[in-house]
């Protein structure tokens, strides 16, 4: 084994994939889609969300087409509306938000608990089903002539003065929400009740700790975001509402109620890829993570303080002094979970034996692109410099930060660091590195320009800009360019891999965790019989003697 | 096997039946404190007069009382918290207080806008 | 560990069912079942409580712009259909509640009775309901359908109310067009809290169904447990309805 990787595959002229295993255990389209199984659902997600994000991302590509040049080229400004506000509603709710925790999460927080299946197998599939209706209600919409109005439906633009298909994408990410909802709160149900025994909660890996929180997230904060749109959906039926000026309403409720979920839904977003950074930041250092405790008990605190910072996405709407005091106040606050997160992870890799495969590289650009974004919240959340920056191409870049360089890119390290577990193959080592390396590049060249044209005063939402910002619109376009490339590179050769990619075996990783000491890819019911949980998490000395124990190869 | 469970089982209410003569008192306390707060409604019951511009109405302050008054009931007997687990009762209260974040929070705007001031 | 043919016997021994036909087989015990599913109800109403936060925190702040509006627009409600409805959920509830009893009694017979009154009374809610919302239909007081502030500009014209009230100043144009904003929120609310109700009462209509079959009566209550949470949560949220929208102020 070479000193450079800490991958130990099995001889591959001997190894097979698991004949019995989740994929081969039922054939058929029927056993797919009325599957109870949490692993085929979370397989569903995947193929599903992976569809809007590439959709998500032509859209992304034609917003940066178009600001190649100062004028309205490629289409009106009425259209370029539509193209950011399906880009954003598609990134985040189609794709964002289910993101890890339906894919990823739905695959492993059972088998990390040690359960057979999540609490309500029917309600994960209807969480998919839910998921898959909204969705086609989004590319109906899309093809009827989409909506204009931005992701955040700000009223009372949405309710009385656009004529384009609010209602429908409202209804869409309505349904969408529900499936939120059911995922998270079959999380919760499972993490308290279904865990093995010997698990108690600080023997749980932090994947699941950051899971629960952003559960707690969904359960709690999505159901507002439903009952704003539907008053939206009302207020625009029957030409009276609560959040029009001309008939007494207010916009800013609409706001209030709007930003109570989507606020909380930021971190609904990052804690789930947070929790994926911890568990590839402790393998790939050989490490347990640094302040278990500190790093679980920030993901609940980022959970509760973040119900309560909402208003600093309203600072310049008409908020009372006092409300946008208190808000700044409690946003300099759960700033603070996050960096305990980062300290800690960077003390995990203290002293630790760093390889850098693929996982481990996108961790890192995780880490410091989403500090870079994390830290231009900061500014963001202090009034004073709000004021300048708000709805400017800075905030564009801040949420791309977070979001992309961070988010996108724990994703991506998830899937890499699962995928021989899923499928029972590995990815292809050197080209993945590549992509990470060229998504890396990419990221930067596309977002970094756009952290100072907001300085410089570009104003976000606009096809048309002053001609002095196009020299680093351009450089962005170039630099989305390559991104796409980068995010083009996985879906190849993922693929590619699932009929040739090396078979994994059980724990190429080498990592602790539940999941790694059954078969790759699992069984339905994921253990032959239910472990017994003995050992801290992360404990590699554990691992150690189970590897002196084991037979080297089967004879 | 499972350890946890027999402990989370321990007070769980399947083991307690309530008795339908409480769920009887309970019925008639709800329909008491209807007949309260409608009663309730039709007298002036005045005002508190906090700070110069502050003011507190106490109709709606006991109509809420007796509101939440019969919430409890319904959510302790009922729902069966008041037998439940400590987990039952910790997501009620879960519940109660992201509702007032929300309510709260969302008021302490309204009632601090002084347009012109401050 | 990886091997088929070790986990393939594994799972023929445990094919042998030694659990009861309605645990299942993802579960220990039915105890563990019946605990887990008992606690997803109630993330399940956590998540109705915030469904319906939403909208009572844009009552609040409505009612406390447009006080004078909403206390006008709420004596169109009847006091008396609004109590009635009130002590009908009440009674509801507490059927449920002993339909609760009776299954873990198991006595079938008590539970079939006891869920049917429990429906019966659902539907008296959604009758006098139905006649409620009749009513603002013929007075032209539903938001979007040909509303009219004839009743609120000039409290003359509507005899039956300004008998009760005689009271009422008529209300100045711009505030009289705020009583739509409170129907807009009457039938919002009363609206959703009555899909809720039919929502219910489908639900109950069906176990009415399985319980005269046994299904509840053999120690397996949490189906009917479980919806009894649902119920009583319904019957909650009326309870602070009633007050929020028809006693505003009746002095």
């Amino acid at each position: 084994m070479s000193a450079a990787t800490i991958v130990a595959l099995p001889d591959q002229s001997t190894a097979r994939i698991p004949k019995m295993n989740f994929l081969t255990k039922e054939n058929g389209l029927l056993s797919w889609l009325l599957t109870g199984d949490h692993k085929r659902i979370a397989t569903l997600y995947l193929v599903s969300i992976t569809f809007f994000f590439f959709i998500g991302g032509a859209l992304a590509g034609l917003i940066r087409l178009e600001l190649l040049t100062p004028q309205t080229t490629l289409m009106a400004a009425d259209t370029y509306n539509k193209v950011f506000t399906m880009h954003g509603v598609i990134m985040v709710f189609f794709f964002l938000v289910p993101s890890v925790p339906a894919t990823i999460g739905n695959f492993l927080i059972p088998m990390m608990v040690g359960a057979k299946d999540l609490a309500l197998p029917k309600i994960n599939l209807l969480s998919w089903y839910l998921y898959v209706i909204a969705g086609c209600m989004a590319i109906y919409t899309m093809a009827a002539g989409g909506v204009d109005t931005g992701w955040t439906f700000t009223t009372p633009l949405s309710t009385h003065y656009l004529n384009t298909h609010v209602i429908s994408t409202g209804l869409a990410i309505f349904v969408a929400g529900f499936s939120s909802i059911f995922t998270g709160l079959n999380f919760i149900v499972t993490i308290h009740k279904m865990r093995c025994p010997g698990m108690t909660w600080f023997r749980l890996p932090l994947f699941v700790w950051s899971n629960y929180a952003a559960s707690i997230l969904m359960v709690l904060g999505t159901p507002v975001l439903a009952i704003t749109l539907v008053l939206v959906v009302l207020e625009r039926t029957m030409h009276i509402g609560v959040f029009d000026p001309a008939f007494g309403g207010d916009p800013i409720l609409f706001q209030h109620l709007f930003w109570f979920y989507s606020h909380p839904a930021v971190y609904i977003m990052i804690l789930p890829g947070m929790g994926v950074i911890s568990e590839v930041v402790s393998t790939f250092s050989r490490k347990r993570v640094f302040g278990y405790t500190a790093v679980a008990f920030s993901s609940v605190a980022i959970a509760v303080f973040g119900f309560f910072v909402w208003a600093h996405h309203m600072f310049i709407m008409g908020i009372s002094n006092y409300a946008a005091l208190i808000f700044s106040l409690l946003t300099m606050l759960v700033a603070v979970p996050s960096a305990i997160k980062i300290f800690n992870w960077a003390f995990t890799l203290y002293k630790g034996s760093i390889t850098f495969e693929t996982p481990m590289l996108y961790a890192f650009g995780f880490m410091g692109l989403f500090t870079i974004g994390g830290l231009t919240g900061v500014f963001l959340g202090t009034t004073g410099t709000d004021i300048h920056l708000t709805e400017t191409y800075f905030i564009v870049a801040h949420f791309h930060f977070v979001m992309v360089g961070g988010m996108l890119m724990a994703f991506l390290s998830g899937i890499h660091f699962w995928w021989p577990k899923w499928t029972g193959r590995m990815y292809p080592e050197k080209i993945s590195q590549l992509a990470a390396v060229v998504t890396f590049i990419g990221f930067n060249f596309t977002f970094f320009p756009q952290f100072i044209l907001g300085m410089l005063g570009m104003p976000r939402r606009y096809a048309a800009y002053p001609p002095e910002f196009q020299a680093l619109n351009v450089f962005s376009t170039a630099g989305a360019t390559i991104l796409g490339i980068g995010y083009l590179l996985p879906i190849i050769y993922l693929t590619w891999s699932l009929k040739y990619g090396a078979i994994a075996g059980d724990n190429p990783w080498q990592a602790t965790g539940l999941e790694w000491q059954t078969q790759s890819p699992p069984l339905t019911e994921n253990f032959p019989e239910t472990p017994i949980m003995d050992h801290e998490a992360y404990d590699y000395e554990w691992l150690e003697k189970m590897q002196e124990k084991e037979v080297a190869s089967v004879g | 096997m499972s350890e946890q469970h027999q402990l989370d089982a321990q007070a769980d209410h399947e083991h307690h039946i309530v008795s339908p003569v409480i769920y009887l008192v309970i019925l008639l306390s709800l329909l008491v404190g209807t007949g309260l707060t409608v009663w309730a409604s039709y007298i002036d019951l005045g005002e508190w007069h906090i700070a110069p511009g502050v003011t507190l109405f106490w109709n709606p302050v006991v109509a809420l009382a007796i509101a939440c008054t019969k919430m409890t009931l319904v959510v302790l007997f009922f729902m069966h918290v008041k037998y439940s687990t400590k987990l039952t009762k910790l997501t009620v209260a879960c519940g109660l207080f992201t509702f007032l974040a929300l309510v709260g929070m969302t008021l302490s705007d309204y009632m601090t806008r002084a347009w012109g001031r401050w | 560990m990886s091997d088929s043919t070790a986990i393939a016997n594994g799972a023929a021994a445990e094919a042998q069912h030694e659990h009861p036909p309605y645990q299942r087989h993802h579960f220990a015990s039915v105890e563990q079942q019946a605990d887990t599913t008992n606690f997803a109800m109630w993330l399940f109403l956590l998540t109705e409580v915030m469904f319906f936060g939403g909208l009572f925190t844009a009552y609040l702040i409505m009612r406390n712009w447009y006080y004078p509006a909403f206390v006008e627009a709420s004596h169109q409600l009847n006091i008396g259909w609004g109590t009635a409805n009130t002590g009908v959920l009440i009674i509801s509830s507490f059927t449920m509640a002993m339909g609760v009893w009776s299954a873990e009694m198991r006595r079938k017979g008590l539970l079939v009775l006891f869920l049917s009154l429990t429906f019966i009374l659902g539907l008296a809610f959604l009758g006098i309901k139905t006649i409620e919302y009749h009513e603002k239909w013929e007075k032209h007081h539903i938001p979007g359908l040909h509303y009219s502030e004839q009743s609120f500009l000039n409290p003359a014209s509507d005899p039956e109310v300004h008998k009760l009230y005689p009271g009422d100043q008529p209300l100045a144009p711009d505030m009289a067009a705020k009583t739509e904003l409170y129907f807009f929120l009457y039938f919002a609310m009363t609206g959703m809290h009555a899909l809720h109700m039919i929502i219910g009462i489908t639900i109950l209509g069906y176990m009415i169904y399985r319980a005269r079959a046994g299904a509840y009566t053999t120690g397996h209550v949490t189906y009917v447990e479980n919806f009894g949470l649902y119920w009583h949560f319904v019957d909650i949220i009326w309870i602070f309805l009633f007050p929020l929208l028809y006693l505003i102020s009746r002095h």
